[in-house]
């Protein structure tokens, strides 16, 4: 870790924005270090486009300070520009132009001389597995394909801050895996990264820092480790094959929360082994008699439940 | 400024990679070149009358068919802005630091040499059906100029129309603007023609003296003070058209 006495690479106070009357974004502070990871934890709709869009100089804000790289985002957006690379949740690549003339369009528009654009693009499509489809337009490619072009195309520029809005929805497991790699690399080649995601894991496994948004407001901000400190939702899932057994399990164990028609209990668990095995004896001891289990560890639902006291809207989008 | 050609290369790419484009600037036009003098030609001929026009009902018509060209390329622009602005990529240019409406000069310009390359060809399609332009050189130079001029500002408009429309289909009504002005003015029959309200309305739109114009221009006749009209109308069109763009393009994207 660099000296505390640097400059936040980005820095956000009392950021507010509304659509039409809506409060999307409802005063948010945040502070991300120079060379590290930052992740924007949300679900759907929690304002984390938003917040990108404003800090990327796409949008304005309706109130807050901000310095990105050290500029003031409403009196400098240029300087912030010159200091940024974004990739958003939707591809912004050119469709009509091939894969390597979108990267040579960026290499013109960040100025870079002849030779040294045609190596950096080079460069980039041997790094990002393009090579082969590079005189392909880019309407031909996959997902996947189209997400590290993307990416790619955001790093011409050597930026020294990205922000990566979504970078691995969507993506297959393996593709998911690169994007951390990539994003690894990028880190310790000292930039700064500020991701959203929907997935807790992920920011489990990149973040140095990771900030909770939920409804426009941040309802946590810590490392992984002090998030889930605080995060009871572990649980066991006992399956019961009739009521009888429900009713008989839920009279040995006390205090658990039943669904009657799925036939359930979940009784609370950090994944224990002891523990676990006390909770079979006791069912055992009763008499009742066990259809399945399953252990769950916490995920963004027991975040959500934990920090805000009420589940996520949107579940279908992870699972 | 490198910027901006930057942004017209990207313009002429996409322009080779969609020849549609091209074809519906320069198609429609054609077919209308078709019809008003293989359908028409012979009774509008009659009512044109050889006091006005020694030459064939080719020689009127041909100026209105090249408005219409300028205005169909428009059409293309405004559709083409639209995708632009609709698609992914315009985020990333706005987040760059670049010149900010160098991908609106960029469109314009490509849509301006294309709309010329696309007016070129129809003339030489005119002068194989039988279109004979007398015009000097000068007068040649002047008609490039005005065809120029006029492209410039139903671009600058189109630009904005494809800025303000939510969708492709948004950008409909100006289409059908270029498509029916050329109607209400002295493009297919003298307004003199016309009745009442139509006459009069056709004697005061812009694409009256600009065809008028041309018209002279390609035909060694005189334009009187038509030119001076077509010219204030063409500026006054391409300035508003470019401010009003530019201040849509400013405004935060949805
Ligand atoms: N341009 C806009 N106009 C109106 N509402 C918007 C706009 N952009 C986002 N919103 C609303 O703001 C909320 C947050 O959206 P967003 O920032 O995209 O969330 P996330 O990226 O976390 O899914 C949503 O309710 C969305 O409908
Ligand atoms: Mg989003």
């Amino acid at each position: 870790m660099t000296s505390t006495s640097s400059v936040p690479a980005i820095a956000v106070r009392g950021l507010r924005k509304s659509f039409k009357g809506t409060v999307v974004l409802d005063g948010i502070g945040l502070d991300v270090d120079e060379g590290t990871i930052f992740a924007l934890l949300g679900p759907n709709g929690a304002g984390k486009t938003t917040v990108v869009r404003i800090l990327s100089t796409l949008i304005g804000a309706d109130g807050g300070e901000v310095r990105v790289a050290g500029h003031d985002l409403a009196g400098e957006p240029d300087s912030i520009r010159a200091a940024i690379g974004v990739t958003g949740q939707f591809s912004a690549v050119d469709n009509l132009l091939t894969g390597e003339e979108n990267l040579v369009l960026m290499a013109h528009l960040h100025h870079l001389d002849r030779a040294a654009g045609r190596r950096r693009v080079a460069e980039l499509l041997d790094q990002f597995d393009l090579v082969e489809a590079a005189r392909k337009p880019a309407a031909t490619y996959s997902g996947g394909m189209r997400r590290r072009l993307d990416l790619a195309m955001t790093l011409i520029g050597d930026p020294r801050v990205i922000f990566l809005d979504e970078p691995t929805t969507g993506l297959d497991p393996r593709s998911r895996r690169m994007m951390w790699q990539t994003i690894r690399r990028l880190v310790a080649g000292g930039v700064t990264i500020f991701l959203t995601t929907q997935y807790l894991d992920e920011a489990d496994e990149l973040a140095d820092r990771i900030a909770v948004l939920d409804h426009g407001k941040l309802v946590a901000v810590g490392t992984a480790e002090e998030l889930k400190r605080g995060i009871p939702g572990g649980h066991v899932r006992l399956q019961f094959g009739d009521g009888a057994g429900l009713d008989a399990a839920a009279r040995a164990l006390g205090e658990v929360s039943r669904d009657d028609e799925a036939l359930t209990l979940q009784v609370p668990s950090d994944g224990n082994v002891a523990a676990l095995r006390a909770l079979l004896d006791r069912l055992e001891l009763a008499g009742v008699e066990v259809d399945g289990l399953s252990l769950h560890t916490p995920d963004l639902d027991d975040v959500f439940f934990a920090l805000t006291g009420h589940p996520t809207e949107t579940t279908e989008a992870h699972q | 400024m490198t910027d901006a050609i930057t942004m017209v290369r990207r313009n002429f790419t996409h322009t080779l990679r969609n020849p549609g484009a091209m074809i519906m600037t320069i198609g429609m036009p054609l077919v209308l070149l078709l019809v008003f003098v293989g359908v028409f030609g012979g009774a509008l001929n009659v009512g044109i009358g050889p006091a006005q026009h020694s030459g064939s009902y080719i020689d009127y018509v041909v100026p209105g068919i090249l408005l219409m060209t300028v205005g169909y390329g428009g059409t293309t622009t405004a559709m083409a802005v639209n995708r632009d602005m609709t698609a992914g990529i315009i985020s990333r240019f706005r987040t760059m630091a670049i010149s900010r409406t160098s991908v609106l000069t960029g469109h314009v310009v490509g849509s301006v040499i294309r709309t010329l390359v696309g007016t070129g060809l129809v003339i030489g399609v005119a002068v194989l059906l039988g279109f004979r332009p007398a015009g000097d050189p000068v007068q040649w130079l002047a008609t490039i100029g005005l065809i120029a001029l006029l492209a410039l500002a139903l671009t600058w408009l189109a630009v904005g129309v494809g800025l303000l429309a939510k969708t492709a289909e948004g950008t409909a009504p100006f289409t059908l603007v270029v498509q029916l002005l050329p109607f209400l003015s002295s493009a297919f029959v003298p307004p003199d023609s016309m009745s009442g309200a139509v006459r009069w309305f056709a004697a005061h739109e812009p694409f009256t003296p600009i065809i008028d114009s041309l018209r002279g221009l390609l035909l060694g006749t005189p334009i009187g003070d038509s030119g001076v009209a077509a010219v204030a109308w063409c500026v006054g069109l391409a300035l508003a058209g470019y401010l009003w763009a530019r201040a849509l393009f400013r405004r935060d994207p949805s």
